[in-house]
């Protein structure tokens, strides 16, 4: 398989000397790889969470449910400040590696925290703390690995790999709850121990940012004039602007299966059916990128999720729910990995990491608001006419989008 | 080649800490210990155990003996007549599947639904002919980590199930109330098998919804009332009242006079009521504990490692 294929590169070695195998660079794979452990780590954990929060602690999950997403909102702030302090202290192996690091050793904290509710509140406090901290030195790191016409290609063997973990995740989890009989600690303690190994992973098999750097200190200053450069404002615009436009992948599934009548216990197979054609198409995508414009491929993206919209209004048919769930994993592959390789050229490489903290905020943030609207309008219109304003509006940017061309062929 | 080995050694390490914990989790095979046969003969205090997730009784007089521990495990339990209700979650399945099981006043099991979910409330008809339970799932709430409730009804006489009662038409201040976010938790029927009471969440707020089952009609009541629970002469309801983010009084509504009498529980209860005589039983901190509906005296700690009381009689 291409990704195996691929292993045995090495960075020095990274160029053309085998053009016809299209090679990704080693430190591509090996962060691919620990994102894949992690994302098994992870991924047990929230599998189990509500189960154990429930009837091992007697909790009552809807307040759980807000908390949550408090969290997400407030590590936005942590993620920025992640990619400035990596890129200050020229360390972005160690920032990424202490939110590897922060995160396995919160699973300890769960199984420590016991029946305290405060404990576990600050256990995934911190758990999602390391997430955000990690995140941009993480694709900083991709990024400046990668061959600048291949950057596409890199990013979807990383997501690709990244998927893959999410979707051992569970079963994992499954099996240890099997063999445990029933006990959710062990889930806890084996999800630390997969992310150690993670850990791992990342100290012995990934490079810290390679070549030589400029020794000029990497300043506030300077992160602040990163929004001062024409291209990378732009492109930090539009990604939000487009961000604000999306709508939320749990609405997508809610409206699927108000629309086509989808047992509840086929509800949780959704988001597995969007991951599936995202892996499948993650390194496609990002080698199309590289070929025709980043920029068209990320625009491609959101006019497929404004297809998936127009058929989520259309007739009942089933194969029309499997199509539009189909566009909704292509609008992931066409986005998530592509929208990075675009900004990575347009920012210093000493700054890397804080620029692309800057541009998935940005994202990140407008589409929190995107989904409070959408569930407002949701609420005030019912579902066919909030989904084709929405649609409506994604269009509309979509192709001001299209014709302003932030991002210069 | 040494990173090679040091990353095949910390892994196996690592793997083997797993194993070592998880063979450990296993609860023996010693502890599961004899199961008692328990029926439904009047006068007990069924139970769930939390230490060993099976249901147990004790004389209703003397909750201080020794429990007979059946060999039946549940996460919610609830009786009346000659019919029980256990919500069981399977174990190792994601996303959960709850087992309702029907079980007759032998405890051995009449009929047997699979609903998605984690269990929350059950509870059984005074007549014994309608089973209710809430489950909570996960996946349809607007925030990607949110959960929802869903409450549905299964008809021991005629084998009826009603998977969801979110359909059921309601009326706010007489005025057909639709929104998108519909949630109904925490079902409890009248004696005469056909009333009931339930809340509604919707919007960040919560209703106390009275419904008739055979009409499948229901109107809102009052704000701020969860997990309604009717006292056995149909005049009272006991329920738990929101005063801040993540904490609940119990508290007692007349259904006449509308008025409250917040009971002399001071600690948050985030479970539903079960009347017994002139008192409620409730969980809580992994006990079972009883306090007079009329807001005298304090709380009694009945039982220690139990939860989800049900009372025959």
């Amino acid at each position: 398989m291409y990704i195996a294929a691929s292993r045995t590169s090495d960075l020095a070695a990274g160029t053309d000397r085998k053009p016809a195998l299209k090679r990704v660079s080693a430190n591509v794979v090996a962060l691919g790889m620990v994102s894949l452990v992690t994302d098994v780590s992870s991924e047990m954990v929230t599998a189990v969470l509500p189960l154990y929060l429930v009837l091992g602690l007697g909790l009552n999950p809807l307040q759980f449910g807000l908390l949550d997403g408090l969290y997400a909102g407030a590590t936005a702030l942590v993620r920025v400040l992640g990619g400035h302090l990596a890129d200050r202290w020229r360390r972005l192996k160690a920032v990424a590696g202490f939110g590897y690091g922060l995160s396995a050793v919160c699973k300890l904290g769960l199984v420590a925290a016991g029946s305290s509710v405060a404990a576990i509140g600050v256990v995934l406090a911190a758990d999602r703390t390391g997430k955000g901290v990690r995140t941009a030195p993480r694709d900083a790191l991709i990024s400046l690995s990668s061959e600048p016409g291949t950057l596409g290609r890199s990013f979807g063997v990383h997501r690709a790999l990244d998927t893959v973990g999410a979707f051992l995740g569970p079963l994992v989890a499954m099996a240890v709850l099997a063999l445990s009989l029933g006990s959710y600690t062990s889930v806890f303690f084996t999800s630390f121990c997969v992310a150690a190994i993670a850990v791992l992973l990342l100290a012995l098999f990934v490079r810290d940012r390679p070549g030589t750097v400029d020794r000029a200190a990497v300043s506030l200053r300077a992160a602040a004039g990163l929004l001062r450069d024409a291209d990378f404002r732009r492109v930090t615009l539009w990604a939000a602007v487009l961000g604000l436009v999306t709508v939320g992948d749990s609405f997508v599934y809610l409206v699927l299966q108000r629309r086509w009548e989808i047992a509840a216990t086929y509800f949780p197979l959704l988001p597995l059916g969007t991951a599936g054609v995202y892996l499948l198409l993650a390194v496609p995508l990002g080698r199309l990128a590289d070929r025709f414009g980043r920029w068209p491929v990320f625009l491609g993206g959101h006019a497929a999720l404004c297809l998936a919209l127009g058929l989520l209004c259309g007739p009942a048919a089933p194969v029309l729910a499997v199509v539009a769930l189909g566009l909704h994993g292509l609008f992931y592959a066409a986005t998530d990995g592509v929208l990075m390789a675009a900004a990575g050229p347009l920012i210093p490489r000493d700054l890397r990491a804080t620029g692309m903290a800057v541009v998935q905020t940005g994202q990140a943030g407008a589409r929190m608001v995107s989904s409070v609207l959408f569930g407002l309008a949701w609420t005030l219109w019912d579902l066919r006419p909030a989904v084709l304003v929405a649609a409506g509006c994604l269009v509309a940017v979509v192709l001001a989008a299209a014709f302003a061309k932030p991002v210069r062929p | 080649m040494r990173k090679l080995v040091f990353a095949l050694a910390g892994t196996a390490l690592l793997v083997a800490a797993a194993v070592t914990y998880i063979v450990n989790a296993r609860p023996d095979a010693a502890e599961a210990g004899p199961a008692a046969q328990l029926t439904l003969a009047p006068g007990q205090l069924l139970f769930r155990q939390v230490s060993t997730g099976r249901v147990a009784a004790v004389p209703l007089a003397d909750p201080g003996a020794k429990p007979q521990v059946s060999g039946l495990k549940c996460d919610r339990f609830a009786v009346a007549r000659q019919t029980a209700v256990c919500l069981a979650v399977r174990p190792g399945t994601l996303p959960p599947v709850t087992d309702v099981l029907v079980l007759d006043d032998h405890l051995t099991v009449r009929h047997s639904e699979a609903v998605p979910g984690t269990p929350s409330r059950a509870r059984v008809s005074p007549d014994g002919q309608r089973v209710d339970w809430t489950v909570f799932v996960t996946g349809d709430s607007y925030a990607a980590t949110g959960f929802s409730t869903r409450a549905g009804v299964y008809e021991v006489d005629t084998g009826r199930l009603v998977k969801t009662i979110e359909e059921l038409p309601v009326f706010l201040d007489g005025q057909r109330y639709f929104a998108a976010d519909v949630n109904y938790w925490g079902i409890t029927f009248a004696g005469d098998g056909s009333h009931f009471y339930a809340t509604l969440g919707s919007k960040g707020k919560t209703y106390l919804v009275e419904a008739d089952y055979a009409r499948y009609r229901g109107k809102t009541l009052r704000e701020n009332v969860e997990c309604p629970s009717l006292s056995p002469d149909g005049t009272r309801v006991a329920f738990k009242k929101k005063v801040g983010d993540g904490v609940w009084r119990l508290s007692v509504l007349d259904l006449k006079t509308l008025e409250e009498t917040e009971l002399a529980e001071p600690r948050s209860v985030d479970d539903q009521a079960l009347w017994q005589g002139d008192r409620v039983l409730y969980g809580l901190d992994n006990a079972v504990w009883a306090v007079p509906a009329d807001g005298s005296g304090r709380p009694e700690r009945l039982v220690a490692d139990a939860a989800s009381p049900a009372v025959t009689g």
